[in-house]
């Protein structure tokens, strides 16, 4: 089949606007959104920027904006976009080349809840036990890969980029909900703020956009009733 | 590692404020449409004058029950707005501007409420 790519294209160091390039490209129906970017940035105009790194929804790098939804390249195939498939970067993040967005104030969100394993008493001989019931409670939220599809979805990000957004908070609850951590209390502390988890206003657009099926708002809301049951 | 520009400190009034949202919005839901069904489906408009509002504020109950709609209703309806101040408006100087213009509007709505509700009187003119 023979697909039309529509590409948002900016290069700041050469273009005042940003522009639209078509590419039209063949492929198989059963070819991933990925493929037809490689072919375009291989055999079309290899100035074409996007990130990619292990092209199997693992990675997380090629989160972008496709028909008008947040997915990764690497896990769409063709034959579910049509024939006319518009691609854009991530929105609420500056654009340094075409598809490719600075994603360090994302990471600094993600590094203010501390992401890690958080304890005070002293370790075991042998390793933290932790029941198969246990690992369950928080088990959708590790299945994150940082890809930001969740957080440049939310429109209460996109009117206030200082909101801490549904990444970072799917990953403190993680941890909060880690039998074996000990940190839950300074990482409710960091949510508990205007730019915490307050600003989540149940869009679900988050939810739509993870391609790892995490129930992201379910996760927020959860966070919420943590906070609310320590007040109480 | 980079400083969050615009990150702010514990407070317990967004958690109150949303545990409030939703318990006004739940009573809300009910003192609404019974409010609406009493005084929009079961009474024609030209039936309610002022000998119909006597009668309803002869007794406590249905002054009570408006004043506990009018504080959840301003109070609800301005603290949405407040949401949406603290979601678009991001100079921390407009937002105190904002939000004081949310306050002033709130106390003269439910000050002038809770006068007309307190301190109406049924007896006094009812029979002119």
């Amino acid at each position: 089949m023979n697909v039309t790519l529509k590409i948002r294209r900016f290069n700041p160091e050469r273009d005042r606007e940003p522009w639209w390039g078509t590419y039209t490209v063949e492929a198989e129906s059963t070819d991933r959104l990925l493929d037809a970017l490689n072919h375009v940035k291989w055999y079309q105009d290899g100035t074409l920027t996007f990130r990619r790194s292990c092209a199997h929804g693992v990675c997380g790098s090629d989160a972008m904006l496709i028909n008008g939804s947040n997915a990764l390249a690497c896990k769409v195939l063709l034959k579910d976009l049509g024939q006319h498939v518009t691609v854009e970067p991530l929105r609420g993040f500056r654009v340094i080349k075409d598809l490719l967005v600075d994603l360090e104030p994302f990471f600094a969100k993600y590094r203010q809840v501390k992401p890690y394993l958080i304890t005070a008493s002293a370790p075991p001989a042998n390793e933290r036990l932790q029941s198969p019931a246990e690992r369950e409670r928080y088990d959708d939220t590790t299945k994150c890969i940082l890809c930001g599809a969740c957080t440049t979805a939310c429109p209460s990000f996109w009117a206030n980029p200082a909101y801490i957004g549904p990444a970072a908070i799917v990953n403190a609850h993680r941890f909060i909900f880690d039998s074996r951590d000990e940190g839950a209390e300074e990482r409710l502390s960091i949510l508990n703020t205007a730019d915490g988890v307050w600003r989540c206003r149940t869009i679900f657009n988050c939810v739509e956009a993870c391609p790892r099926g995490i129930n992201v708002t379910r996760a927020i809301g959860e966070v919420k009733q943590a906070l609310l049951y320590r007040k109480l | 590692m980079p400083e969050l520009s615009g990150s702010r400190p514990e407070s317990g009034l967004e958690l109150y404020a949303w545990l409030f949202m939703r318990l006004s919005g739940i009573a809300l839901l009910f003192l609404a449409l019974i409010h609406v069904l009493i005084m929009h489906v079961l009474h024609d408009v030209t039936v309610i004058d002022f000998q119909f509002v006597a009668r309803r504020y002869a007794t406590p109950f249905w002054r009570t029950y408006d004043i506990l709609m009018l504080w959840l209703a301003v109070l609800h309806g301005l603290n949405g707005l407040r949401t949406i101040i603290m979601d678009y408006v991001h100079s921390s100087g407009w937002r105190t501007v904002w939000v004081a213009v949310i306050l002033l509007v709130g106390l003269v709505f439910l000050a002038m409420g809770s006068v007309g509700i307190v301190t109406f009187q049924p007896g006094r003119f009812a029979l002119r």
